[in-house]
């Protein structure tokens, strides 16, 4: 989320190169006899890139053939043939293999023909366009798979009965995670309701407030809660609720959803850092310069300018923390019923569902394992509503800008 | 309505760099000054610690002191927000707020500072002000869009209008056409000729054609070299300045043969 800045301090840079360039030009036409000036202007790294050019340049105006726009599908199409062909040729067939190869011969080929008929820029180029896509289906390909898998698998019990009833008095099939959703949508709730106002605050701090020392000792140790494992943050809540309470082997949905808060403050902190960064400080002295106090320009100018922004982020950390098990299985356990106390007794949540029934499974083993598809499904339909939210959430609250 | 400054002593360092060296001015009221220089030589430093703006960057603080009509700006029992809410500024580039509409941007100064009126007065101090920077005619029937919606040089006109919806004492401008093209320009130069009637106005200007329209008195800066801080060369009525200056300098910097 640290790239627009990056970015914008290199377009910095090299707008300065180029508003220097055109000096260089006039100065070698004003004084032309200064000879000891041209060897120190033509001396930069320029030299070394002419002579590729009259290489590419070679027919006048860089003209040469084009590959047909049908040419690339068919010859990806010819390369699946010819790999399915070869691996079934040596009786090692399989879908993986047929890709892997369909990718290297696609990749060879294109390169090949677009060197022969294109030149060696457009081959370069064609070739790279191979590798990039080849990459973004390595990507797609498991996400695919997965939400495939899952969606199949937790078909079985997407029914009214799953979300209506709970687990209490069920030993077989049957039964459902009301109580789990609720327990999932309650400890989320709590855990934004303490993480999100002390991370945006928090975030406001730094990017408004702070400075010198504090400031990159605050950030360095938000990066390091950042990748805090989530099961010491599940033992840290544990240990801090049993000793405060005197009460070994407490079980509390505040214990939860104070882990993970511990997970959800720094990723709240962060987003909410970048997107306060990115306001722009004219907007800030425009402000000033109306004669309102900082806190003022803070509420009334910087928050509302990156609303949007900070929504989405908090929308992510919520999706980040929602799928957390670990923490919640030490803080809370697991229970078959409604816990709508938050300060005490078990409190089941989606994941933990999810594992309990896959881990311990009874009869039909079947029965648990449907469930256990289910939650997940679940689990992942809420993280997908909330990303929705997300983007709805920025699109409405984005300042328009008209242009 | 509009002060006197006067400027004694004034040095402005930040953090450990000294920006601009022992400024003594006097910026008469009902009158525009003009502030011309090379850059980098404290003209933007300057205006932005009249209003005490440069605060705004951390590490930045000044010495000496400057004198509205008597009052010290710089003395501890100042508070800087009354400064600002006297002393108005326009900027370089047009800032509109994003998130308000062209009507609300108007009278944010009244209403960042939950300031309360009626829906009368608010029509009433929005039709002023952007009568007053020449923009009512454009915008007058599409004043809930939103503030961005305009052109470059009519956002610096709505910048313009939100400062003196305020109505302050004086009104600071930092280079305020150079992101405008000469029509823009030129209509904000004949808005400054019309607020001088009301208002001090300061404006830090690269156009030398753009000081010698607008300004009754001109102050050129200069800086002996970079990491040097740096100093007023001189002043004087924009005419002299540019007809008869005292000082070589000035007269090269004037007919453009260095800087």
């Amino acid at each position: 989320m640290s790239v627009p800045r990056d970015e914008r301090t290199v377009a910095g840079h090299t707008a300065v190169d180029r508003s220097a360039a055109p000096d260089s030009p006039e100065n070698v036409t004003v004084r032309p006899d200064s000879s000891g000036l041209t060897p120190e202007l033509f001396g930069t790294p320029e030299p070394s890139s002419p002579p590729e050019r009259p290489a590419d340049t070679g027919t006048g105006l860089g003209q040469s053939g084009k590959l047909p726009s049908a040419l690339p599908p068919a010859l990806l199409l010819l390369a699946a043939g010819v790999s399915a062909a070869v691996l079934l040729l040596f009786d090692t067939w399989s879908w993986t293999g047929t890709a892997a190869l369909t990718a290297l011969v696609y990749t060879v080929g294109i390169y090949v023909l677009a060197r022969a008929v294109e030149g060696p820029r457009r081959a370069k180029d064609r070739f790279v366009t191979a590798l990039v896509s080849i990459a973004f289906v390595l990507a797609m390909a498991p996400l695919v798979s997965l939400v495939w898998t899952v969606a199949s698998r937790g078909a079985a019990r997407f029914d009214l009965q799953f979300f209506t009833e709970t687990m209490t008095g069920v030993v077989g099939e049957g039964g459902g995670a009301a109580h789990a959703i609720v327990g999932t949508l309650m400890i989320t709730g709590l855990a934004s309701l303490i993480s999100v106002p002390i991370g945006i605050m928090a975030a406001i701090w730094l990017v408004e407030y702070g400075g010198g020392p504090l400031k990159r000792i605050i950030t360095f140790l938000v990066d390091v809660m950042t990748g805090i494992p989530s099961i010491v943050a599940g033992l840290f809540a544990f240990a801090l609720f049993s000793t405060l309470l005197g009460e070994p082997g407490h079980r509390s949905g505040i214990a939860g959803a104070m882990s993970l808060s511990v997970l959800m403050v720094p990723v709240v902190i962060r987003s909410c850092e970048e997107m306060l960064k990115l306001v722009p400080d004219e907007l800030r002295e425009a402000s000033f310069a109306l004669g309102v106090p900082r806190w003022r320009t803070i509420t009334k100018v910087v928050l509302p300018t990156a609303l949007a922004g900070i929504a989405t982020g908090v929308t992510i950390s919520i999706a980040r923390i929602i799928g957390e098990t670990a923490p919640l299985l030490v803080t809370m356990g697991f229970t078959v019923g409604f816990n709508f106390d938050m300060f005490g007794g078990r409190v089941a949540t989606l994941p933990v569902f999810t594992y309990d029934q896959f881990v311990r499974r009874g009869l039909p083993p079947e029965a648990f394992v449907d469930r256990a598809w289910t939650a997940a499904l679940t689990l992942i339909i809420i993280v997908m509503l909330l990303n929705a939210l997300a983007r709805l959430i920025s699109y409405l609250f984005a300042p328009k800008t008209g242009r | 309505m509009s002060k006197r400054i006067e400027v004694n002593d004034l040095n402005i360092f930040y953090g450990k760099f000294k920006a601009v060296e022992d400024i003594s001015m006097v910026i008469e009221p009902r009158s525009v000054t003009a502030f011309i220089g090379p850059s980098g030589c404290g003209k933007s430093t300057f205006i932005r610690s009249l209003n005490r703006m440069h605060e705004a960057i951390q590490g930045a603080y000044v010495t000496g002191e400057v004198l509205v009509d008597g009052q010290n700006l710089y003395s501890p029992a100042t508070d800087p927000v009354n400064v600002r809410r006297q002393i108005g500024m326009v900027f370089q580039r047009p800032n509109p707020f994003p998130t308000m509409s062209i009507y609300d941007n108007v009278i944010a100064g009244y209403k960042l500072n939950a300031k309360r009126m009626n829906k009368a007065t608010a029509d009433e101090k929005v039709e002023k002000a952007l009568q007053g920077a020449n923009l009512w005619n454009e915008v007058k029937d599409r004043l809930s869009e939103s503030g961005s919606s305009l052109s470059g040089g009519q956002q610096q006109r709505l910048c313009i209008a939100r400062a003196i919806a305020v109505e302050p004492e004086v009104l600071l401008m930092d280079e305020p056409c150079s992101a405008l093209d000469p029509i823009s320009t030129l209509a904000i130069e004949d808005l400054i000729q019309e607020l001088k009637a009301k208002y001090t106005i300061g404006i830090v200007t690269h156009n030398m054609q753009q000081a010698a329209r607008v300004s009754d008195r001109t102050a050129f800066f200069n800086i002996a070299g970079t990491g040097k801080p740096g100093k007023l060369i001189e002043m004087d009525s924009t005419t002299t300045m540019f007809s008869n200056p005292k000082v070589a300098a000035t007269n090269d910097y004037i007919s453009g043969r260095f800087g």
